[in-house]
């Protein structure tokens, strides 16, 4: 399978996750928008020594895939592409940041070390966050409920074009690249003959379907903007969630949960 | 150089999203102006084959490796700029909502990064200059010459600015402890290196765009010279190695002398920061007055998050209850995977 098969595979199990019916995609798109970017927001806000504060934040998304019963397996996946560049940024801390901040028996932690770990567990919590509201809402609902909030009509119609065109697009290249290789096997990618006519065919192609598909669309009464099947109204079931979870987040925020347990049990 | 939420202060975050929704709103409003908004399908057609096309690998010669393509330089050159900027936009929103690929929160900075230079930095300083230039002369072989030299300058400053914003974003932050010059160092010799083989890919294809349909490009007159056809590969070879030459030597002088910000943060302070500057140092040196007023404003305004560890002895003290909780806090996690899995099991059972 190669890169652009995997693509089109992660994007199509995207899609089959947010197809489903489960509480949590009962619930307006708006509402989980807005509690998944105070939740992002809090998590970013920590102290980046302050782990043992960040760490009960891992409770929400938890508590949400068992709710949405999703497969945190596809979610982890995804690390691969998060974590390199912010490894790379934490691992200097240790080296940079030799303070012994505390003890764990007679081993000194230092400051690096811990800031290593948050910054960490800040990229993979954020990362569950942005993975359960889409594993959670269709594209077609989001960009619904961004136009309810007022987001340009250009940028969710755009946004909605591409997200279609990329399946076709991506299927396309995957399989002149699957040709491209039966011919020239062994070899690792395309070579430097074929750097501009490879993608260059494609493009003109796609540029002159474009302009018919635009035609066809006026022809069928298109005036630059999408209509989009509008989402339910944002009930008061929406309003709650989103107050309970904000308020959750301002709880663990600026109340040590960690702390507080581990008081109840070492003196 | 996607930049995760991890990366970034929520001020940082809110800052780049202010930056980059502005550029967003002037680039709508100037389409709308221009009666532009008829691109859509083609922006769309266009945004998704460059999203394919960055997963394509080209393989270096005789490096082993392999590049990619450059896709804010070539968006704008097919598109211009605001066109290339809105398509590169939703590129970077569904690379970052279906692949992860970027964060939610860190969408406007890595807007910024990766489309703002490359479709307004690039297209207005270095693509349109040198279109509209009589560099090499008037016929199609200048004008592919042209085309070539606009790309290679064009990817790898936008990647260079690119770059130099992803330390400085991080850097404000508070994210790392790595020197702001040796973060510097590290970042922008590697992306001088991929903003050449970008250049050369992208001008690759745009130099076949052009000898196809050459209307489709921004700022090339289809009319222009018939002069005999150039040896592409020639020419790419030659700039290739003189961008490689003049590359390398700017990277060797590059981390063997601070850049200038460097120098002004650090190599001052032997030679003396205030007489530098010429400053009076009971009035604004670092135990003046004016420092302490400054430092008393930083702390009651201060936004981002304070990165002073709290006393030592006070933090030792908590860390143990800290550690103790934090592991409840886990076992929690888990009882609660484990309650979802037994009230699923008892759902399908039923």
């Amino acid at each position: 399978m190669n890169k652009m098969q995997k693509a089109l595979h992660e994007l199509s199990e995207m899609d089959e996750l947010a197809a489903r019916s489960t509480p949590l995609h009962a619930l307006h798109p708006a509402a989980k928008l807005i509690t998944t970017i105070a939740y992002i927001l809090v998590t970013l806000s920590f102290n980046k020594y302050d782990l043992s504060g960040l760490v009960p934040m891992v409770l929400w998304p938890v508590l949400l895939f068992q709710i949405s019963d999703t497969d945190v397996r596809s979610c982890f996946y995804k690390l691969r592409i998060v974590l390199p560049l912010v490894m790379a940024v934490g691992l200097f801390n240790p080296f940079f940041d030799r303070e012994i901040i505390l003890r764990v028996g007679s081993v000194g932690v230092s400051g690096g070390v811990v800031s290593m770990i948050t910054l960490m567990l800040k990229g993979l919590f954020c990362l569950m966050a942005s993975f359960l509201l889409m594993a959670t809402t269709k594209i077609d609902n989001l960009c619904a409920a961004l136009r309810s909030m007022h987001f340009p009509s250009m940028l969710t119609s755009l946004l909605l074009l591409t997200y279609r065109y990329v399946g076709v697009m991506t299927e396309e290249l995957a399989v002149m690249t699957e040709a491209y290789h039966l011919r020239a096997p062994g070899q690792k990618g395309i070579h430097i003959s074929a750097w501009g006519s490879f993608l260059g065919q494609l493009l003109l192609r796609s540029m002159d379907r474009a302009q018919e598909l635009y035609s066809s669309m006026r022809l069928r009464g298109y005036h630059q903007h999408f209509h989009f099947a509008a989402n339910r109204p944002f009930n008061g079931r929406d309003a709650l969630y989103a107050a309970c979870c904000i308020l959750f987040f301002l709880l663990l925020r600026f109340i040590s949960i960690s702390q507080l347990l581990g008081g109840l049990f070492v003196r | 150089m996607h930049m995760a939420d991890a990366l970034l202060a929520p001020a940082v975050a809110a800052t780049m999203y202010v930056a980059s929704g502005t550029a967003a709103g002037i680039s709508i409003s100037k389409l709308k102006k221009d009666d532009e908004a008829s691109k859509l399908p083609v922006m769309a057609v266009t945004s998704a084959l460059v999203f394919a096309g960055q997963m394509i690998n080209y393989t270096i010669p005789g490096t082993g490796s392999s590049g990619h393509m450059c896709g804010g330089m070539l968006l704008s050159a097919l598109l211009g700029p605001q066109a290339g900027f809105l398509s590169m936009i939703v590129i970077l929103a569904i690379q970052c909502l279906f692949f992860a690929d970027g964060g939610l929160m860190a969408l406007g900075a890595n807007c910024w990064n990766m489309a703002f230079y490359g479709c307004f930095v690039g297209y207005y300083l270095i693509w349109r200059p040198i279109m509209k230039s009589k560099w090499f002369g008037s016929d199609k072989n200048a004008q592919r010459l042209r085309i070539i030299a606009a790309s290679i300058i064009g990817c790898v400053l936008t990647l260079q600015l690119g770059a130099f914003s992803v330390v400085l974003e991080t850097s404000l932050s508070g994210i790392t402890e790595l020197p702001f010059g040796a973060f510097c160092a590290l970042m922008q010799p590697i992306h001088l290196a991929i903003g050449l083989v970008e250049g050369l890919i992208t001008a690759a294809v745009l130099v076949f765009v052009y000898q196809s349909r050459p209307e489709l490009l921004q700022c090339v007159d289809p009319a222009d010279g018939e002069g005999a056809k150039a040896s592409l590969r020639s020419v790419v070879a030659i700039l290739a190695a003189v961008a490689l030459v003049v590359g390398g030597g700017l990277s060797l002088l590059a981390s063997s002398n601070p850049d200038g910000l460097e120098w002004a943060l650090f190599g001052n302070a032997e030679e003396g920061y205030a007489e530098n500057m010429g400053l009076d140092e009971d009035d604004f040196g670092v135990q003046s007055s004016a420092a302490d007023a400054a430092g008393s404003i930083q702390e009651k305004t201060s936004f981002l998050p304070d990165y002073a560890f709290p006393d030592s002895e006070a933090a030792v003290g908590t860390t143990v209850s800290g550690i103790v909780g934090s592991a409840i806090v886990a076992g929690v996690a888990v009882l609660i995977c484990f309650a979802g899995g037994f009230f699923r099991k008892k759902q399908k059972n039923v």
